[in-house]
């Protein structure tokens, strides 16, 4: 009798032990994915910023719209971890304000070279709305992994806090849509 | 870039995914990419060079129809051997819970998985039984797309986040160069329909109530009806002396599909219900033929709430045969949604929607390994290379 309970036991503890272990890789996995996608939508932000300041600087503009784009891309670029999704945010509205419809940004293109900028430029917003959202996508997943009781229980995320999605507003300017 | 693109049901028979998967392929291809589509299909199907055939589609029924889907250990084994081959850089997945290649790949591998959600559906059965037990393997997915926003709705309601929309492609350029054909214009206003004729979402039933009240007014009307099935307990439906004015072309290529759109007066798009994201439409304006659709969600983003294209109450004939007859009334206002619509289909040309997708493959791709097997198969005994099966063809270009 008694060893009847001990096998029992000891295939109920190694049950839970591997369904342990495979929530740990699953977490493990999750949070991999999560580095990765936050590094991409940084490389992304840093890209769009970089070619907001070229069409800034290229004289396609007028000057006055010239140096919002400026200022609102050059203090993204330079903005600390804490004021990031508010300096993003704001270059975004400076885009958008930037280029408020087609019409405006057909006119635009007419110059040489410009066609292509803003084409490029209008890749990059459109990436970096992606990004975001794969970045919080993952992290909508792993929250929801976070919140298991057997993980919390067994601290199966060790010390990793609970991952946060990146609120900023990363619309893209209506003028640069297609 | 080596891209592993995975279609759960048999490219042979005509659908929406399917189509979407050829189309993609093809254009990746010719975009200098390495691409394999694994499908179901028999040894001695012919396929285009770029598919590894994955086994026989069986017919079965699921989520309210009988699909012709591949699954099995014969399947299961395909794919891992497909996955392991391939060492692609980027996974994509069409329709990941479709019990089919789809769901057996991405339990099979890991690494950078891009997965398109097709469906949109009020309450979906399959997503509900998916988000409990498929919830570990859909975590796999590196990126979500959905090819509406319908399709975005249902997958947000079933398993929440936050996928980008990136609709299905066409390649505008052949429907605007098709011209229309003579034999299909004469009387006074074409109208065509397209879709099974016994399919109740497709409303064709709608659109034949419609037609002798539009025949009254407009004696010289006429209708072409395009698609597979019986024309002629189509034709029953009809009063007898509305008959002679309906041609039925049966089930049509592309080529005569965009002939039949150009050859139009209106395009009607009856449809009650089903559908995410309504191609169609846009096949229509690229081909020049105004829309009139029902109001369905998908329908309503397409043209843009009546800015590109008119809509009528979903299932309303009466509706339907008014909205008809003001537009062949007035060539000013068809001729207007025409020109509204050019602008508006560039967007769902191949060249652009391929490169929003190639971006999101370069976004998960970037810094991270290649598609492996996942790990609970290497513990396995490899098996499959014992028994002597002969290999899949495994082609590039």
């Amino acid at each position: 009798m008694t060893w009847n309970w001990i096998f029992i036991s000891v295939v109920a503890v190694a049950v839970v032990g591997v369904y342990l272990s495979w929530t740990a890789g699953r977490l493990d996995r999750l949070h991999a994915r999560l580095d990765a996608a936050r590094a991409v939508l940084d490389a992304q932000l840093f890209r769009r910023s970089g070619v907001a300041l070229e069409v800034a600087t290229s004289g396609m503009l007028d000057p006055a719209t010239s140096l919002l784009v400026a200022d609102a891309a050059r203090r993204a670029r330079a903005a600390s971890e804490a004021d990031r999704e508010v300096a993003e945010s704001n270059l975004s509205k400076a885009l958008a304000a930037a280029f408020p419809d087609l019409e405006t940004s057909r006119e635009l293109a007419d110059d040489p070279g410009a066609e292509e900028l803003l084409a490029e430029l209008g890749a990059a917003c459109r990436r970096v709305e992606m990004a975001r959202r794969f970045h919080n996508d993952t992290v909508a997943t792993a929250r929801a992994l976070h919140r298991r009781w057997l993980v919390r229980v067994f601290r199966l995320a060790g010390h990793a806090p609970m991952p946060e999605t990146v609120e900023m507003d990363v619309t893209p300017p209506t003028g640069l849509l297609p | 870039m080596r891209v592993g693109i995975v279609c759960p049901y048999s490219l042979d028979v005509p659908g929406g995914v399917q189509n979407h998967v050829r189309d993609l392929a093809e254009v990746l291809l010719e975009a200098g990419h390495d691409v394999s589509v694994l499908a179901p299909a028999d040894d001695d199907t012919p396929v285009p060079a770029y598919v590894v055939p994955a086994g026989r589609a069986v017919p079965v029924p699921y989520n309210g129809s009988i699909a012709r889907l591949a699954f099995g250990p014969l399947s299961a084994k395909r794919v891992r051997r497909w996955i392991r081959d391939g060492r692609f850089d980027v996974l994509h997945i069409h329709e990941p819970a479709t019990p089919s290649l789809s769901l057996l790949a991405l339990w099979a591998a890991t690494g950078p998985i891009v997965a398109t959600f097709h469906t949109a559906m009020e309450r979906s059965r399959v997503m509900s039984a998916a988000s409990s037990i498929l919830l570990p393997a859909l975590e796999k997915i590196s990126a979500r797309i959905a090819v509406s926003e319908p399709a975005r709705a249902t997958l947000v309601h079933h398993l929440g986040g936050e996928p980008v929309v990136i609709p299905n492609g066409l390649f505008v350029d052949r429907f605007s160069r098709a011209r229309p054909r003579e034999e299909w214009r004469t009387g006074e206003g074409t109208l065509c329909f397209l879709g099974r004729l016994k399919d109740p979402r497709k409303g064709l039933a709608v659109l034949l109530r419609a037609f002798p009240m539009i025949r009254r007014k407009r004696p010289g009307v006429r209708l072409l009806v395009a698609g597979p099935g019986d024309p002629e307990e189509a034709r029953e439906m009809l009063p007898p002396d509305c008959r002679s004015a309906v041609t039925f072309l049966g089930a049509i290529d592309d080529e005569t599909k965009a002939e039949m759109f150009a050859s139009s007066d209106l395009y009607v798009a009856p449809h009650t219900g089903g559908e995410s994201f309504g191609i169609v439409l846009v096949e229509a304006m690229a081909a020049g033929a105004p829309v009139l659709a029902s109001d369905l969600e998908a329908f309503r983003l397409v043209v843009e709430k009546g800015r590109i294209g008119r809509l009528f109450a979903v299932g309303d004939a009466a509706e339907l045969a008014r909205a008809a007859l003001e537009l062949l009334d007035d060539p000013g206002e068809r001729a207007r949604l025409r020109e509204a619509a050019q602008l508006v289909v560039r967007r769902y040309d191949w060249s652009r929607v391929a490169s929003e997708i190639l971006a999101v493959y370069e976004m998960v791709a970037q810094g991270a390994a290649q598609v492996t097997e996942a790990v609970a198969a290497d513990a396995r005994p490899r098996k499959a290379q014992l028994d002597g099966e002969t290999s899949a063809r495994q082609v590039w270009r």
